[in-house]
């Protein structure tokens, strides 16, 4: 939009116009916009508002939804400590989940980068590939390893007799966590990836030359230049495992439930939409919340080093 | 005597040939250039010395130490790079601080020493600026302040002044010059640019295809160098083809309707070479080479004519003194004294 608007100015500039011709000039793009902005509007406004209205509606379970304008729901979640527990869940795994994304992922794309030719691309490719596989079949790939007795590594090891029972990790927070922050791993290395195209190649020689040793670098030198792609990779990992769906359904099942889960349940198997509307809407205004407010903080913190 | 010594140094990357048998030796307080066109190896000596890249053979000993076996961060170099490689994320003053940190010095001793070294490179005031809120000009000294506040044995500058603008670098060129020479520090510059070369250096190494084509002086290396290459790589050059006459007594060279007095020791097909500012129009009774102008262009303190001799082409650069100049399309004599003159075997590199 702002480059439109300045080729039309520019245009202007150069072609000195009565005032008139300038000032259409000036709104000739909005006419371009309407189809997207039409789309947009359709797809993504209305059904938004359409379900912040659905959870102001009243739901009987013999009536069905009543279109009155109630704060039923709202006070249902409000009052009941279930839905603290399920919110507070869905943030803690999402939360876990981005740690270790980042404690993996951000080492992992500082070794890819640092990578000879023909390596280089053949591991991105192996980082990157699994993204071009559905997330169900990925996270099934977890549940067939560890899925209570048949589960393939649990059985290799009962076999050796390194454990007697199953590792406990299918309905379990920790497996959803681990294999949460699997999935999204190549969003991390990705963004740490794209950070690290930005530094110098002599920098750490430049460190090397002034006397500090390896720990010195990484400590001081690389990693604060890389924190942003960490930050922002961050953000994206968080937003996606907070509102994440398959994984958490595949691995915590019916018993462990976040925000999505809980959610899809009431709108597919109690039937209750207005209620699953406000969960939804109510993990939406989190996560909108978190992210720029984050995003503000990361951007205050580094907007003079990197602009 | 010398303070840094590369004794046969040579580096391969597989097949390639990047230094083939290098040998310098450098004294302390000097200023030396290794010259030469991308590729000529100079960067990757440079990065032998820092201790970047390994050596393949030979051996590299700063004030009689072999350097082979000490790690790149305890040599004790500075080094200004390319891309001035200042840390984005530190000021000025704490990009400075950095190398003395590293070196345990207190933070008194510290504060005052980098607030010399901004003094140094006339940068008060610019202590808590961000690199990328600087000038290229700007960055550029902070980088050279950050090498020299270690107080290195040698500073190793890798191209330090390819990315200002030509005013820019002509300035930093005299300033960095200044500041050697007020602190004395041995200094190593790459660069591809035979003026700053020149403009700065005790001694210019010119290398080409991984070998030394000459070490010499900036006169020594303009005035009588030692190939064609450096003849053509420091500065223009006409070259003619001529001929020795053994028969005639004293023997004679001829190009054209010229003959001069041959050296000893040459004879048969020569090349002629003459710098262009070297060259003057004479008369008819001054029998020079027989040359017509095609191009006479003004640039300000110099006209540059380009002419069309009885033995090919060539340039002639004649100071602008305010006297009338040939024009364009006039015959002229091309003359120049004989020891302005080099003579060397045709088909010698």
């Amino acid at each position: 939009m702002s480059t439109s608007a300045s080729i039309t100015s520019e245009q202007g500039a150069a072609v000195p116009a009565p005032a008139q011709q300038d000032r259409s000039g000036a709104w000739a793009p909005w006419p371009l916009l309407l189809p997207a902005l039409a789309l947009f509007i359709a797809v993504v406004i209305v059904p938004l508002l359409m379900t912040v209205l659905l959870s102001f509606h009243n739901w009987g379970q013999y009536t069905g939804i009543e279109f009155v304008i109630t704060l039923k729901n709202w006070q249902e979640i409000w009052s009941d400590p279930y839905f603290y527990e399920m919110f507070a869940r869905t943030f803690r795994i999402a939360g876990l989940a981005t740690v270790i994304a980042a404690i993996l992922g951000a080492p992992e794309a500082y070794i890819l980068n640092r990578m000879r030719a023909p390596w280089k691309g053949f591991f991105l490719l192996i980082i990157l590939g699994p993204l071009l596989i559905s997330v169900v079949a990925r996270t099934l790939g977890w549940a067939l390893l560890f899925g209570g007795n048949s589960g393939v590594v649990n059985k290799a090891l009962m076999a050796v007799g390194l454990i007697d029972t199953p590792i406990p990790f299918m309905f379990t927070e920790t497996g959803v966590v681990i294999a949460l922050a699997h999935v999204m791993m190549p969003f991390m290395v990705l963004s740490v990836w794209a950070a690290l195209q930005r530094v110098d190649p002599q920098i750490e020689n430049a460190a090397l030359s002034l006397g500090a040793g390896q720990v010195t670098i990484m400590r001081r030198i690389i990693l604060p230049q890389i924190m942003p792609g960490v930050l922002s990779g961050g953000i994206i990992v968080f937003a996606l495992s907070a509102s994440a769906f398959a994984t958490p359904s595949i691995i915590g099942g019916r018993r462990l439930k976040v925000a999505a889960t809980l959610a899809y349940d009431e709108f597919l198997n109690t039937l209750n939409w207005p209620l699953g509307a406000a969960v939804a809407v109510l993990l939406l205004v989190a996560l909108v919340l978190i992210i720029v407010g984050s995003n503000a903080i990361i951007e205050r913190r580094y907007a003079e080093v990197f602009r | 005597m010398s303070f840094l010594e590369l004794n046969r140094v040579s580096k391969h990357f597989g097949a390639h040939v990047a230094v083939e048998d290098i040998t310098l030796s450098v004294n302390k307080g000097e200023f030396i250039s290794l010259l030469g066109p991308s590729g000529c190896g100079k960067t990757t000596t440079l990065q032998m010395i820092a201790g970047f890249v390994e050596l393949s053979s030979g051996a590299i000993l700063l004030n009689g130490r072999d350097l082979g076996n000490v790690k790149p961060s305890k040599r004790g170099l500075g080094i200004v790079f390319q891309s001035y490689a200042l840390f984005p994320h530190m000021t000025a003053a704490e990009n400075i601080a950095f190398g003395l940190e590293m070196r345990g010095v207190p933070r008194a001793e510290r504060e005052a020493r980098v607030r010399d070294a901004l003094a140094m490179v006339g940068l008060e005031g610019y202590a808590d600026r961000y690199p990328r809120r600087m000038s290229g000009g700007q960055q550029q000294r902070v980088a050279l302040a950050r090498a020299l506040v270690i107080k290195p044995d040698v500073l190793l500058l890798d191209e330090p002044l390819s990315n200002l603008d030509a005013k820019l670098r002509e300035e930093m060129q005299i300033e960095l010059r200044q500041i050697q020479r007020n602190i004395g520090t041995t200094t190593v510059l790459v660069t591809h640019d035979q003026t700053e070369a020149m403009a700065l250096s005790d001694r210019i190494v010119v290398m080409s295809k991984g070998r030394i084509e000459q070490i010499g002086t900036p006169h020594e290396t303009y005035e009588r160098p030692a190939s064609a290459f450096v003849s053509q790589f420091l500065g223009k050059t006409n070259e003619f083809p001529g001929e020795v006459d053994g028969d005639a007594v004293p023997p004679v060279v001829v190009a054209g309707s010229c003959r001069w007095p041959a050296p000893a020791g040459i004879s048969g097909p020569v090349t002629i070479t003459v710098r262009p500012e070297k060259v003057g129009f004479g008369s008819e009774v001054d029998k020079g080479l027989a040359a017509r102008i095609t191009n006479r262009i003004f640039q300000g303190n110099h006209w540059l004519f380009q002419c069309e001799t009885e033995c090919g082409p060539a340039i002639v650069i004649r100071q602008n003194t305010g006297e009338a100049q040939p024009v364009e399309g006039e015959s002229v004599r091309l003359v120049w004294r004989t020891e302005d003159m080099g003579i060397r075997p045709r088909g010698m590199a």
